[in-house]
């Protein structure tokens, strides 16, 4: 039971890392390879705010958000938007946007060195025992899990009963004729964009509290992220949570029965599963 | 006409001489020194507390005093830094660029096992003395003996395994240790598969029973099975030979299970400030590689110069010796100037004079006096294991996570 939990926990913290760059490639189409590197931003800045201030992540998340949210749009405006344009196909604005974000990771994690140093950080807030049917887990990854339901709840309502969520669904599954039902696919897919680096930097405060980072840490958020997409099927709200939770749980099966060294490969095992049988992700669409 | 011609070309040779000159002398004043480590990547949390503050620091108290004294008069350091960005292959092409684009007088030796390893026959065949500190294996006979002028500053794994067994073994002699069974856990890493590999004959000779003995791979977002399970074997003590992340997290795991062992053991970073920093009280009693003795007073006024010159503190084991390592670069270099072969036979036949103490390299280029096992007490990180160096202290028993 307890490696259910343990299980479901990490999950969490995989479906905070995926769901940001779930929203970027699915419904902006942009395969952001910085994205590793805005969630460090966020946990650089609730690691700031609780050193100095003694301002706990989950308040620091609302400067976060906000702040994540405009500087994504702009990166999409500014730096993302000349290549959709220019793009004829989807594999071009794919290939174009691979290189631009790959890119971008190297001048934040730039960046990020020169503000605060190549040192690691990190800090103590929540790390005390909370006990769940007679097993003790940390209270930081209980918090963290319970703010990743939370997000996921409100962006999965958003996306299936509102408007704009409506929208970007439209965008999702079909970019060019979603322009022939009147909506402004650029602006939209701008907030999408920017939306999920939102969601991302809110995810790197929030696991700061228990992961050790430092400034070139990002990528492997990135390779995280990437495989659970894939896993869950590209633009797909539930497909991502699903296949985190299952990342999550299958990892911890492995390395509490079987042994720690062989979580890697039990995680790329599933996702070689996956792909043989589902290659379009739990939840994706089988091209037509 | 002839004369006319003569004192143009005059006029062009003294231009040029002038144009030319100053740029000779400025290259003349400056003692170029190379330095290849990450500043990005795996490795760049811990190459920025241990390898760049030490770099940066000696060469700013080297140039206050007006520079290295070579040849009858004193030139100025000049840093060349390049990130390999914990890649060996960048490694290499730094090092190959130091010695043929920017001529590097002296090359300071690369940050990492694999990293050394890799630029060593480089620094072989440019004839660099090669003073390798945060570079830890049982190969140094082999190495040694490939490559003349490649050192060992800061001990074997074979060394540092004993050191960690000879503690657990005091500890039982005290009567502070009530039993032997072990949990060892260690990184899927290079450094960490070696210390595994050496440490479980060496446990097991010496009476210990390792109850629970698993890896994790390097970047484990989640320690907490391999924490619950060394839990559930019930150990009396704890052996983990950890990377810097995962000794943040293995700690934190371990104090949220209140894993109740005499012993607790962490491998790379218990030594650094911000461990002490993170885990505050927790941290009291907890073992980890390397050591110093922070009461000599040499070593209060390197920690002090640390201090004023990069605001931060050294860590509690490889900053020194990396320090040291300069200061033995430069004492060779004051004494036989700057041919790069006389300065590797000089390094190998003199004692040195360091932050450390004494240091001198035996028949394979190693220093065998080195700290082994270094232990939390009333907040500092102090040495209790060593192989010939003063001031160790003795160790206590892990009492809770309070």
């Amino acid at each position: 039971m307890d490696i259910i939990i343990i299980g479901l926990l990490l999950g969490g913290t995989y479906a905070l890392i995926a769901m940001g760059l779930n929203l970027q490639y699915g419904v902006a189409r942009i395969m952001n390879l910085a994205n590793g590197e805005m969630l460090v931003a966020g946990g650089f800045t609730a690691f700031w705010f609780y050193t100095a201030g003694n301002i706990s992540p989950l308040l620091t998340i609302f400067v976060v958000a906000p702040v994540a949210f405009a500087a994504n749009w702009l990166i999409y405006r500014i730096m993302l938007e000349p290549l959709v344009r220019r793009a004829k196909s989807r594999g071009q604005l794919e290939v174009d946007s691979i290189l631009a974000t790959f890119g971008m990771s190297f001048i934040a994690v730039g960046l990020m060195l020169a503000f605060f140093g190549g040192d690691y950080f990190n800090y103590s807030y929540l790390s005390v025992p909370v006990i769940i049917m007679g097993e003790t887990y940390a209270q930081n990854r209980v918090v963290a899990f319970a703010s990743a339901v939370v997000i996921c709840a409100i962006l999965y309502a958003w996306i299936t009963f509102s408007r704009p969520g409506l929208s970007l669904r439209a965008l999702a599954v079909a970019p060019d004729s979603a322009r022939l039902v009147g909506i402004n696919v650029r602006s939209r897919a701008a907030i999408a964009f920017a939306l999920g680096g939102a969601i991302t930097a809110v995810g790197g405060a929030l696991i700061s509290s228990f992961l050790t980072l430092d400034a070139s840490t990002g990528v492997v958020f990135t390779l995280k992220a990437l495989i659970i997409v894939i896993m869950g099927g590209v633009g797909d709200v539930r497909g991502t949570i699903i296949a985190a939770l299952l990342l999550g749980v299958v990892e911890t099966l492995v390395a509490s029965l079987i042994d720690p060294g062989l979580t890697l490969a039990a995680a790329y095992a599933l996702f070689i599963l996956i792909l043989l049988f589902r290659p379009q992700g739990l939840f994706g669409r089988k091209p037509t | 006409m002839m004369m006319k011609r003569r004192s143009a070309l005059k006029l062009g040779a003294a231009a040029a001489a002038s144009l030319a000159a100053p740029r000779l002398a400025l290259a003349a004043e400056t003692v170029k020194i190379g330095a290849v480590a990450p500043k990005t990547g795996p490795l760049a949390g811990g190459a920025v507390v241990t390898q760049w503050p030490n770099v940066a620091l000696w060469a700013n108290l080297v140039n206050a005093a007006g520079g290295l004294k070579v040849d009858g008069g004193q030139k100025m350091v000049e840093i060349i830094e390049y990130d390999d960005q914990t890649n060996p292959g960048e490694t290499i092409k730094a090092v190959q660029r130091l010695a043929t684009q920017d001529n590097a007088d002296f090359i300071i030796a690369p940050y990492g096992t694999g990293f050394n390893i890799a630029a060593a026959p480089l620094f072989d065949r440019y004839k660099y003395p090669h003073l390798a500190v945060s570079a830890i294996t049982d190969q140094v006979e082999d190495l040694a003996s490939k490559f003349n002028g490649m050192f060992f500053l800061l001990g074997s794994t074979t060394a540092f395994v004993q050191g960690v067994v000879d503690v657990l073994k005091g500890m039982q002699a005290d009567g502070t240790l009530t039993g032997n069974k072990v949990a060892m856990v260690n990184v899927a890493d290079a450094f960490g598969i070696e210390l595994a590999a050496a440490a479980k004959p060496l446990f097991t000779a010496a009476g210990f029973d390792i109850v629970y003995d698993s890896s994790y791979p390097l970047g484990t977002q989640d320690l907490s099975p391999v924490v619950k399970a060394a839990k559930a074997a019930q150990p009396n003590a704890f052996v983990a030979w950890s990377y810097p992340p995962d000794t943040f997290g293995l700690t934190e795991q371990a104090v949220i299970e209140d894993l109740q062992v005499e012993a607790y053991y962490t491998a790379v970073a218990t030594c650094f400030p911000a461990f002490g920093g993170r885990f505050g009280a927790a941290a009291e009693g907890i073992l980890g590689a390397g050591g110093i003795n922070p009461d000599s007073e040499k070593f209060k006024a390197y920690a002090k110069a640390h201090m004023e010159v990069t605001g931060n503190a050294p860590d509690g084991w490889a900053s020194a010796t990396t320090y040291a390592s300069l200061e033995v670069l430069q004492q060779s270099i004051e004494t036989v100037g700057l041919d790069r072969e006389a300065v590797t036979e000089h390094i190998r036949a003199t004692t040195f004079d360091t932050v450390m103490g004494d240091m001198n390299f035996n028949a394979n280029n190693f220093n065998e006096k080195f700290w082994t096992v270094g232990q939390w007490q009333d907040g500092v990180y102090q040495g209790v294991a060593e192989t010939g160096r003063q001031g160790a202290k003795p160790v206590r028993v892990k009492q809770g996570w309070a």
